[in-house]
């Protein structure tokens, strides 16, 4: 008679069981993914066979057979498609490391100049952040490469610089460092100058530990870093020489050239995702409660002391997360170089790669692959910096 | 037995207001703020000046090309390709139609905000797509038929993102409770899709839509290229939308969950009538935030071959009667966008404000 007394165990239909049911959602779920995936696959491999294209990645190592105005690496026209993605790869990181950098400055300055008690100055940041943030990232790489840099002057009435850089509408030329074998040395000297200062840092926080002294780490340091390599640069002789770039006939040969789309998509990256990053430090740095700051004076820390042990490490917490998502977007919005012709990834693999070969699902499934890496990749590392910087409760 | 006599409130001392004490507080306050203040003034002098002569006092406003003799601005240029940069290649006798539809919308968002019924807004938000695209596009009702080839300027890109926002919501929604589900294969299904789609460039996708889609379904099933683009900015801001309504669904206390499921409501009722009513709503701002963003990335439509706004800066600067015009053309879809822009974000800015309960 167990059933007169809890009568909703029995008469509960299996149907109207929630754990029932949430398996029946779930196979439907995965049968109709299935189905669809199903019809999509065996709708490709029709339609590929229709139109005569191949398949599988034999295309990586035939011949490319086209230019590519920038390279790191050593490439011609003879190199295979394989060597093309290398290329396009290691030019989205080239223009993605330099747009980091620039946009962190500018991203930083600004940030600051915000929360500045300099009337003219906060407003100016302002006006920056909401002029640049409200205009498509498109229309401003567009803007600066047909524009700007379209309207400098040829070769020929190129804007010098103590006439050995040169600017014109065919980029920036400058002189390159020839590196010669003694430069290992100043290699050596900067990784040990390096080591030095991670030495000289514990010892100086141990001494502060101990004695309450303290002691200039920061000056010492830039010192160090700066100075040994340039000293021992001098003492083994000079091991470098500058590859002029001069001016022969219409146009410029030797030396460093920077293509104009280089210039074009890094200051546009740049100027717009720091009006992103400007926001972000300025967020963090409201963020962190003024009695924070109020009860830190009131210790007796001197300025200095106050930003760097009690602000910065609690709004650093706040900034971090957007700023490294800042990145990420900087990352893929270089990716709008194939609007102007920059090469990189997206230009030159699913651009004139795809058009040559015509397997579109390989090509772009593999440049999906290199953009979804590096987002993963980034986003566990944030996971991992959000986690050691999470403020520890008692 | 004192006298207590009423005094007058006495001026603050001259020297802590007016403008000279506010110029030495906010401006001249250390060696270093007065230096940042004159490099400030500096900066403005050499920009602002010489961009007001170019855009207002040496344009041109009126004439002909060969008229022109200031060195500013030359508007006409943009006078001249005004419909281009509005309607593309829309034929000139059907403008009506686009126009309308702005009217359509301005009636349709008063009625919305008047009518407190649910089925009536409904309604109008599953109705008003479906006339626009009739009205536009034609065909029936003895109207022209016009191609989608031909729909360009700002009327696509403003179609595009319409489209973009309307049909990515609902998707975006659905995925954003598959996020937040107890049901493992749900879950990491809608995680799947979010974090891909998040994790490419939409360019990627875009060029996916329009070279890889048309491949995965049988012959005969025509896809145009506005179509392809369109689903693909689709797909891409509904993992955005997801997020954001994540955002929102994660703020909302337990309790309300606790207390819906205690009524003995069903899974969508909790959702419909209590969850999400007020998850969206602290969601607002952010929603706005994402509606910009992909405002913005219409833009990218033009890299696929359709002509949006910014494509008839290039366009119109190839005819070989207006060479070399660019400048005014990208200043002026700079123009538009920003200011549609800034006034959603000032729009998603007084929102937070309002809702925001806390401060």
């Amino acid at each position: 008679m167990k059933n007169k007394t809890r009568p909703s165990e029995t008469s509960v239909a299996f149907y109207n069981n929630p754990e029932t049911r949430a398996v029946i959602y779930q196979i439907l779920a995965l049968a109709s993914i299935a189905f669809f995936v199903y019809f999509m696959i065996g709708n490709m491999f029709e339609n590929i066979e229709k139109r005569g294209i191949t398949t599988g990645f034999d295309f990586l190592s035939s011949e490319a057979g086209f230019g590519i105005t920038q390279s790191l690496i050593e490439y011609d026209e003879s190199d295979t498609h394989g060597r093309v993605f290398i290329v396009g790869l290691i030019n989205t990181v080239l223009v993605s490391f330099v747009g980091i950098v620039l946009s962190s400055i500018i991203g930083l300055l600004v940030g600051i100049g915000r929360l500045s008690s300099n009337f003219m100055v906060s407003k100016l940041c302002m006006v920056y952040v909401e002029t640049f943030r409200n205009i498509p990232i498109l229309l401003q790489i567009l803007f600066w490469y047909n524009v700007v840099l379209a309207a400098l002057p040829g070769p020929r009435q190129s804007i010098s610089f103590f006439d050995s850089i040169y600017l014109n509408n065919r980029g920036l030329l400058m002189p390159k460092p020839l590196l010669e074998s003694g430069f290992i040395w100043v290699v050596a000297a900067f990784v040990l100058a390096i080591a030095g200062v991670i030495y000289l840092a514990n010892w100086a926080k141990k001494r502060h530990d101990e004695t309450g002294e303290e002691y200039p780490v920061f000056w010492v340091s830039t010192a160090m870093i700066i100075l040994t390599p340039i000293l021992v640069f001098f003492i083994v002789g000079s091991p470098s020489t500058l590859e002029p770039t001069v001016l022969k006939g219409f146009n410029f040969v030797g030396g460093l050239n920077v293509i104009p789309e280089f210039m074009a998509l890094t200051f546009a990256l740049s100027i717009y995702t720091a009006t992103y990053i400007a926001e972000a430090v300025r967020a963090g740095i409201e963020a962190v409660p003024k009695g924070q700051k109020e009860a830190a004076y009131a210790l007796g820390l001197k300025e200095s002391t106050v930003l760097k042990k009690v602000v910065l490490p609690q709004a650093l917490r706040v900034i971090i997360p957007p700023v490294i998502n800042q990145y990420l977007n900087l990352a893929k919005n270089s990716s709008l170089a194939t609007a102007i012709g920059y090469p990189e990834l997206v230009t030159l693999f699913a651009g004139t790669s795809l058009n040559q070969v015509g397997q579109a699902i390989e090509i772009i499934l593999m440049t999906m692959a290199v953009y979804l890496t590096m987002s993963i990749t980034i986003s566990m590392l944030m996971n991992y910096i959000n986690a050691r910087m999470q403020i520890k409760g008692r | 037995m004192a006298i207590y006599g009423k005094l007058e409130a006495r001026e603050a001392p001259s020297n802590t207001k007016g403008p000279i004490h506010w110029a030495k507080e906010n401006l001249f306050k250390s060696i270093l703020s007065s230096v940042l203040t004159l490099f400030s003034f500096y900066l403005m002098y050499i920009t602002i000046p010489p961009l007001l002569d170019w855009m207002i006092f040496d344009a041109t406003w009126s004439g002909t090309k060969e008229e022109i003799v200031n060195d500013g601005a030359r508007w006409i240029f943009i006078a001249e390709k005004f419909n281009l940069f509005m309607y593309g290649f829309y034929p000139p006798e059907e403008y009506w139609r686009p126009n309308s539809v702005i009217i359509l919308l301005l009636a349709a968002v008063y009625a919305f905000s008047k009518l407190n019924n649910t089925k009536a807004r409904v309604a109008i938000i599953l109705a008003f797509p479906v006339i626009t695209f009739y009205l536009v596009s034609g065909g029936i009702f003895g109207l022209e038929h016009v191609e989608t080839e031909k729909w360009g300027g700002l009327m696509l890109t403003i179609l595009v993102a319409s489209v973009g926002i309307i049909a990515s919501f609902p998707i975006g929604v659905i995925f954003a409770l598959g996020r937040q589900s107890h049901m493992p294969i749900i879950r990491s299904i809608s995680i799947g899709y979010i974090e891909f789609i998040r994790g490419v460039p939409l360019i990627t996708l875009l060029f996916m839509s329009s070279v890889i889609l048309p491949l995965f379904f049988p012959e005969g099933m025509d896809f145009n290229k506005l179509l392809r683009a369109l689903i693909g900015i689709t797909l891409f801001q509904a993992a955005y939308i997801a997020e954001v309504v994540r955002g929102g669904l994660q703020a909302i206390p337990t309790g309300q969950y606790e207390a819906a499921d205690s009524l003995g409501l069903t899974y969508w009722k909790k959702m419909g009538l209590i969850i999400l009513p007020q998850a969206l709503k602290i969601s607002i701002p952010n929603l706005v935030g994402s509606f910009i963003s992909l405002f913005k990335d219409t833009t990218l439509i033009l890299i696929i071959g359709l002509f949006d706004v910014l494509a008839m800066v290039n366009l119109t600067s190839k005819d070989t009667n207006w060479l070399g015009f660019e400048t005014e053309g990208y200043v002026f879809v700079t123009m538009i966008y920003w200011v549609i822009c800034f006034s959603m974000s000032k729009y998603a800015q007084s929102v937070a404000t309002k809702y925001n309960t806390e401060r």
